[in-house]
């Protein structure tokens, strides 16, 4: 055997969870919901194949080579194949398994590399940095280079989808939540915490039904900050104290999504404390992506030597909600706009599309869609395949563009199919990625993708108005 | 590994992209929803046509290369095991459904599509197909045919072998078979369609099939009964077929099944009951309801302690999908589940159940009981560890005896799931010498050359074991032991 693969082979056999690989019995039931496998029809792309590849690599039937490793890596991450398991099989933790193995044995080629460092480690966790990255930002939008770049053809110098993805981009003041809540001048107070660390506090409007903390997420708080406020509007307008953190940090998806364990720990153990301290009832997260690892927390740090932290990231895990899950469930019901309006061909249509990770990992389905359908001014129109994953999956878009697209203009037929002019998601990674869509189906003038808190934002009564 | 010259002449038929020997390939072709069993093939194709088909098996018989053909995969009986290697033919990219007869009620299609989608699309149309393995949402049609597939509504309207009308097949030399069509009444000769049919890819490689339809029902109702005796819930079973009712589903899960399936689809099943039979009827609705009124009597008169009757047939839908998911939730138990699908004349399913439970305690394995009680069909699975070579000795001793006392009442092997592999060493308890005899010059006659599907069906027959404590049970006088070995 190949020495590199020897070595992988090895560290394989030491970290991927044997009982999960006999737990797969090969029904198979878990293929119809594998996006890959739909787009291939091959066993190998299939969640039963993976399985039984990583099987098979651990039982010295096969050598982890290329072709190994490229299947892992067609693997979206999306974990819609775990609802459809009825064995219960932990797909997720397989695959982060061979991920981590896969990261810590060989390395990536060039291109891939310079992007997982760039992004993973020198910019998603120092929130300074990606808010330098916003400023940037937005300055290119503003300045009207954004404009010189699209005309000048300077965009043409980077791969297609690069460029189109990149006039999928929101506009960004580079202002975060905090800073936008107070320019509005909404009501907030400052406190410390026992250990010193800050909290913007933000009353709840009328009684007080539950104090949640507020995970601002660092891509969101950077490119999405205005939805935060909307979140935040939404939760208080419903009866929630709100409480943000300033020592939260990156949730760590990304990095355990990419294989990078360690650093995910890290991150995890941060937020753990920061919110510890904030002395909450849930923890508010509004990007499917970060909730559902911030839900396995406790799985992520269950090995950790500090027994106190693995403990509190069982209470941490249980504490996370999405925002859909507190505003139907737990809030004050909020006040419709169009109360009387009915259901007459003036509602808007909508469609919704489920974030992977909120619908499989966190199991959160209904509550969005019930949100928006108890509206009289929204008539929701359900998206055929709304539960298959879109293809954007964190940064695998990136490194997997052929697949990532064909997925894209797959799901963009069936959107078309609905007749929605708004396709509403839970997630910025998929907001994202169906802007995108919109920009290669030639939608624009048409269809709007919006994340759920500011489509709710507008169809809602909130005391605080933005001008 | 083919050799290099095979390579090319495969490729010419399918194209690069179509045929594959790469390691990652051979391994995910290597097994099938079987426990224990794995052997890897030398390549894998993929055709798109009958000619193609033909095509390939013309090369693989010159060459004498065994061929496997293979649907979804989702088989219990190893049928597509490569167990001496050869090519693997994957039939999914031949899934066109070619049409939907509604004058002669019948739909054509290629053999690769999947039986759920069929469904689907047959239904729209106002039609009914009635066979549903609990595996519709992944296998295919040409996977059911190949092994004579049953499901929840054996019952009332069969099996898929009394729907298949006429087949398209591929014979082991290459050239193109077409028997029976849409036809309700065919005395033309040998019924080569029903020879086909279960022939689990033994015979011939099936491309294209005919099957009959039915209208539609227009009225489905359904309801769950409860036991805290298992016993009580399998005499139920009897009773109602003895009262001469024939619901279209008559499911029977015990405890741990319950439990397990409970836990992965969150529907509100009995999990404290003993025993539940989940119970379906249709047709019209004034016969519905009667047959639902008299049906909610015999249960309770046989000892149901509770029935719960679905508002809606979403409801229905819903207790019906769950149980589909039985088998595979089972394994949330323990590593490994063991299923067979011994099946008995119907008016013994109270008798079986108990023998099950018997072997179970005999051998000292956890054996949970569930499946189609109402056509006899029980599927009882042990929990058991691929990796305890000792437990899987138990676990085999224990499924002998269960085959023998199924074959004692009256039975057989297997209702619904095929010999395949697993089977084989029992495929002559069955059907005795002279059936082995008469299967194996059919063989012999079609496939001279033994490529297609080799070392399924035919095995060396396994010694039957001697017991004296259940003949009474089971009503026989004599006990056997002889030990048959295959021709
Ligand atoms: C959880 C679970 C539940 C199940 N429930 C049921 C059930 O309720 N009832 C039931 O009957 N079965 C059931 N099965 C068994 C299985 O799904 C059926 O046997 C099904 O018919 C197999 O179809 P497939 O497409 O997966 O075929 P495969 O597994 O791919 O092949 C099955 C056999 O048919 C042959 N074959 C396949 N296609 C062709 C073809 N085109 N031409 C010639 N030969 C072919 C193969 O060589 C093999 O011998 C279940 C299986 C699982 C995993
Ligand atoms: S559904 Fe679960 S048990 Fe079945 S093949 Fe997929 S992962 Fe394995
Ligand atoms: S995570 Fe998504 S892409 Fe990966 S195997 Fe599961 S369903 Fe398929």
């Amino acid at each position: 055997m190949n020495s590199t693969h020897e070595k992988l082979a090895q560290s394989l056999k030491l970290t991927l969870d044997e009982d999960q690989l006999t737990n797969c019995m090969r029904c198979g039931f878990c293929q119809t919901a594998c996006p890959t496998f739909i787009e291939t029809g091959l066993e190998a792309a299939s969640p039963r194949g993976r399985i039984a590849l990583m099987k098979a690599v651990v039982d010295g039937l096969m050598e982890p080579d290329e072709s190994f490793r490229s299947q892992m890596d067609l693997c979206l991450g999306c974990r819609a194949c775990e609802p459809a398991c009825p064995s219960d099989v932990k797909y997720g933790q397989l695959i982060e398994q061979t991920r981590a193995a896969i990261a810590a044995e060989k390395p990536y080629s060039m291109p891939v590399r310079i992007v997982r460092k760039t992004f993973l480690q020198g910019v998603f966790p120092h929130r300074r940095r990606l808010k330098l990255i916003g400023k940037t930002l937005s300055f290119y939008q503003k300045s009207g280079l954004q404009k010189f770049a699209r005309n000048s053809g300077a965009m043409k110098l980077f791969p297609d989808h690069l460029q189109q993805l990149e006039q999928a981009l929101p506009d960004v003041s580079g202002d975060g939540l905090e800073e936008l809540w107070s320019k509005a001048g909404f009501p907030y107070r400052r406190e410390t915490t026992d250990s010193g660390s800050g909290l913007m506090v933000i009353p709840a409007a009328g009684d007080t039904v539950g104090r949640v903390g507020m995970f601002r997420g660092c891509i969101m708080d950077v490119m999405f900050a205005p939805t935060n406020v909307n979140t935040v509007r939404l939760l208080r307008q419903a009866g929630f104290e709100i409480v943000i953190p300033e020592e939260q940090v990156c949730c760590g998806a990304l990095h355990a999504h990419a294989g990078e364990m360690g650093d995910a720990k890290q991150l995890a153990g941060r937020n753990i404390w920061a919110f510890g301290e904030a002395n909450v009832d849930y923890i508010a997260s509004n990007a499917g992506g970060c909730g559902a690892l911030l839900k396995e927390y406790d799985h992520l740090m269950h090995a950790e030597p500090d027994e106190r932290l693995s403990q509190a990231a069982v209470r941490f895990a249980d504490q996370v909600k999405d925002i859909s899950e507190l505003l139907h469930n737990l809030g004050r019901p909020l006040e419709p706009i169009h109360a009387e309006a009915g259901k007459d061909d003036a509602a808007v249509a909508v469609t919704y599309q489920d974030s992977c990770h909120l619908r499989n990992v966190m199991r959160v389905q209904g509550e969005p869609r019930q949100l928006m359908s108890q509206l009289p001014g929204v008539q929701l129109c359900e998206l055929q395949g709304a539960e298959v994953c879109c293809g954007s999956a964190g940064i695998y878009n990136l490194t997997q563009t052929e697949m990532s697209t064909t997925l894209l203009d797959h799901k963009m037929e069936h959107v078309e199919a609905t007749g929605a002019k708004v396709i509403v998601t839970s997630n910025p990674g998929c907001l994202l990625q169906m802007k995108w869509g919109i920009e290669r189906a030639g939608l624009q003038n048409g269809v709007e993708a919006v994340h759920l808190a500011d489509f709710l934002a507008k169809q809602v009564r909130i005391e605080d108005q933005l001008d | 590994m083919l050799e290099s010259v095979i390579r090319e002449l495969l490729i010419k038929v399918v194209g690069g992209e179509w045929f594959k020997d790469d390691p990652e390939s051979l391994v995910s072709y290597s097994y099938d929803a079987t426990p224990l069993y794995q052997a890897m093939p030398d390549g894998v194709i993929f055709p798109e046509s009958t000619q193609q088909v033909s095509d390939i098996v013309k090369i693989c018989s010159k060459h004498r290369i065994p061929v496997i053909t293979r649907g979804a995969g989702s088989n219990l009986c190893g049928g597509t095991i490569p167990l001496q290697g050869g090519l693997v033919v994957v039939m999914t990219r031949m899934n066109k459904l070619l049409e939907i007869d509604s004058d002669n009620l019948t739909a054509t299609f290629q053999t690769g599509l999947n039986t759920k989608q069929f469904h689907l699309a047959v239904e729209r149309t106002g039609l009914f197909y009635p066979p549903d393995p609990s595996s519709m949402i992944i296998c295919t049609m040409g996977g059911n045919i190949a092994l004579g597939a049953g499901g929840l509504r054996g019952l009332k309207y069969g099996t898929t072998k009394d729907y298949v009308l006429g087949l398209e097949a591929v014979l082991p030399d290459g050239s193109i078979l077409r028997t029976g069509g849409k036809l309700v009444k065919d005395a033309a000769g040998y019924d080569l369609t029903r020879l086909l049919v279960g022939s689990g890819g033994t015979l011939a490689i099936l491309t294209e099939a005919t099957v009959k339809l039915i209208p539609k029902p227009s009225y489905r109702k359904a309801m769950v009964a409860v036991y805290d005796d298992l016993h009580a819930a399998a005499r139920t079973v009897s009773n109602i077929i003895a009262h001469h009712i024939f619901p279209c589903t008559l499911e029977f899960m015990d405890q741990p099944t319950l439990q397990v399936v409970e836990d992965f689809a969150k529907i509100g099943l009995p999990v404290h009951a003993k025993a539940m039979l989940a119970i379906e009827q249709d047709g019209n609705a004034d016969d519905v309801e009667r047959d639902l009124k008299q049906l909610e009597e015999i249960c309770l008169a046989s000892g149901a302690v509770q029935l719960n009757i679905a508002k809606t047939p979403e409801e229905g839908a819903k207790v019906m999908e769950a149980r589909r998911s039985a088998l595979a939730a089972l394994s949330r138990l323990r590593p490994t589940t063991i299923l067979e699908d011994a099946t008995v004349p119907r008016s013994k399913i109270a008798d079986m159940v108990l023998e099950v439970q018997r072997i179970a305690q005999k051998y000292d394995v956890q054996i949970c009981t569930f499946g189609h009680a109402g056509d006899g069909n029980l599927h009882p699975t042990a929990m058991t560890d691929a990796r305890d070579p000792e437990e899987i000795h138990r676990v085999e001793q224990a499924f002998a005896e269960i085959f023998e006392v199924a074959i004692a009442m009256g039975g057989t092997i297997t209702g619904e799931h095929g010999v395949g592999i697993v089977k084989a060493p029992y495929l002559e308890w069955k059907v005795g010498e002279a059936g082995i005899k008469m299967m194996k010059s059919i063989k012999d006659a079609i496939d001279p050359h033994q490529i297609m599907n080799p070392g399924k069906l035919f095995a060396e027959t396994r010694k039957r074991i001697i017991y004296q404590d259940r003949t009474e049970a089971v009503g026989r006088t004599t006990t056997q032991d002889e030990e048959i070995q295959t021709p």
